[in-house]
């Protein structure tokens, strides 16, 4: 397959970055998306050029680093799957490849593809956890957690938070990976003691972090690789709406 | 012990943006019940000028025991314009919030951007309230009607229709209120945290359905006069 590429360069933090051309003529088609970069980067390096920086780490779609937009698109044209796991057959010999950095003032671009994802760090530090006291396990079957509502917590933990949401929402929020954890948590009965000042906390955070507010457009389930319900956010906001009428507090 | 002071609800609630959020779909529920009213209201058109003018002149005469003469209708209207002004102010600040959320754009243009309704919220929110002011000029005070105010509402109605480029606009209007409906009775369900899974498909219908209702409930009212079956 021959195929042109553009992607975005930017040098550093501060650089004013551009779309830069690059035509491969020997892609395979079994190559994943990566391999196809790596294949790119290789010839970069050996013409003694820099090669493009981009986030990676398990290569099997669990990691949640590789996260590009391409062709106008988080993690690619497929449904549910991460860069990583997007191969070069859903691509046509000849085909214009654009690939871009995720887009948003939270995440900045950090070199090329890489962005700082740290801001979703931060939501998580402000509530995405359960207090326990540690110790030694308890027996697992002494909490009995109905089938509903295990299976739309697993749903919910699938998140990988590669912030694919983020990068497609057009008002730049983060909602469905805060949804996604708090339903997580709040739906488990290991949950529950946090359950309204968590919600209510990961959102201020997040309301803090240069993050768009929700709109329900729902490009944020479109792009999920884990294919996160939009219903989560419905979670999330009625969590928070208890906790606001309440006034539940945490201290 | 150190005791944090707790802030109060509006604060708690206008301090977010879920707050905000919440504020817009009570705001719009409000709209919702309001212009399912005045469309019920309109369609008494079509019983003649008697029925419809009865109908105006009722409006103002509900509950005039306890509240006086147009009593009722002022309430509603303080209700209305209280909300009107929530329901804005709550928009524009998330608006300037989702502009400054992504500074730099994509080079290479979104390629799923959801559904038009989605799309249209905030610009198509300006445009129905732009209606809305020619509107009251129109058939509420008459200042831009042809007949002026004080004539009966059936015959400012039928005088105004008879224009066809002001039939058009508010053709237009109640589309992108349909449009406007659409998109936010669903997105106000979601809001409230009644959406799941399992019932988001049914409804998105719903408001679909809502929505077009009241905009065929609407339109279709010009659309008489143009034809000549409302003279």
């Amino acid at each position: 397959m021959k195929l042109t590429l553009r992607i975005w360069r930017q040098a550093s933090p501060e650089a004013k970055g551009k779309m830069q051309k690059y035509v491969l003529d020997d892609v395979e088609p079994d190559m994943s998306f990566l391999e196809m970069l790596d294949v790119l980067n290789e010839k970069l390096v050996i013409d003694g050029k820099d090669p493009v920086s981009f986030d990676h780490d398990c290569r099997e779609g669990i990691c949640g680093s590789c996260g590009m937009v391409i062709n106008g698109n988080a993690h690619g044209p497929q449904q549910y799957t991460t860069t990583c796991q997007l191969h070069m057959r859903h691509f046509d010999d000849g085909d214009t490849i654009d690939i871009e950095p995720w887009r948003a003032k939270a995440f900045p671009v950090v070199k090329d593809l890489v962005v700082d994802r740290s801001a979703l760090d931060e939501i998580i530090k402000s509530g995405g956890y359960i207090s326990v006291n540690t110790g030694s396990a308890p027996e697992a079957h002494a909490i009995p957690v109905d089938k509903v509502s295990a299976d739309d917590a697993f749903d919910a933990a699938t998140c990988i938070g590669c912030g694919a949401c983020v990068a497609a929402c057009p008002n730049g929020s983060s909602m469905l990976f805060t949804a996604a954890k708090v339903t997580h948590l709040g739906l488990l009965p290991q949950g529950q003691p946090e359950r309204q000042t968590r919600a209510i906390n990961m959102l201020a955070r997040q309301d803090e972090l240069d993050f768009g507010g929700c709109t329900n457009v729902g490009a944020c389930h479109e792009v999920c690789p884990k294919g996160i319900p939009l219903a989560s956010i419905a979670q999330l906001n009625h969590d928070v709406l208890g906790a606001t009428l309440t006034g539940a507090r945490s201290d | 012990m150190v005791i944090t002071p707790q802030r109060n609800i509006v604060s708690r609630t206008w301090g977010t943006s879920v707050g905000k959020k919440t504020v817009i779909a009570t705001t719009g529920a409000v709209f919702l019940l309001y212009v399912i009213a005045h469309m019920l209201g309109n369609l008494k058109v079509f019983f003649g000028i008697e029925a419809f003018d009865a109908y105006a002149q009722h409006l103002r005469e509900i509950g005039e025991a306890i509240f006086g003469y147009e009593g009722v209708l002022w309430l509603l209207r303080v209700v209305l314009l209280t909300s009107l002004v929530l329901h804005m102010w709550a928009a524009f600040s998330l608006w300037y919030k989702a502009k400054k959320a992504r500074p730099i754009g994509y080079q290479h243009r979104q390629r799923w951007e959801g559904s038009y309704a989605a799309r249209t919220m905030r610009w198509g929110g300006v445009i129905i309230f732009l209606f809305l002011v020619w509107h009251i000029l129109d058939l509420t005070t008459g200042t831009v009607n042809p007949l002026g105010g004080d004539e009966s509402a059936y015959l400012k109605l039928v005088a105004s229709f008879d224009r066809w480029y002001v039939s058009l606009f508010y053709i237009l209007a109640v589309v992108a209120l349909g449009f406007h409906i659409r998109h936010g009775l669903w997105s106000a369900i979601q809001t409230f945290g009644a959406n799941s899974a399992l019932k988001q498909n049914a409804l998105k219908t719903f408001a679909f359905v809502v929505a077009a209702v009241i905009t065929i409930g609407f339109a279709i009212v010009p659309l008489s006069v143009m034809f000549g079956l409302v003279r």
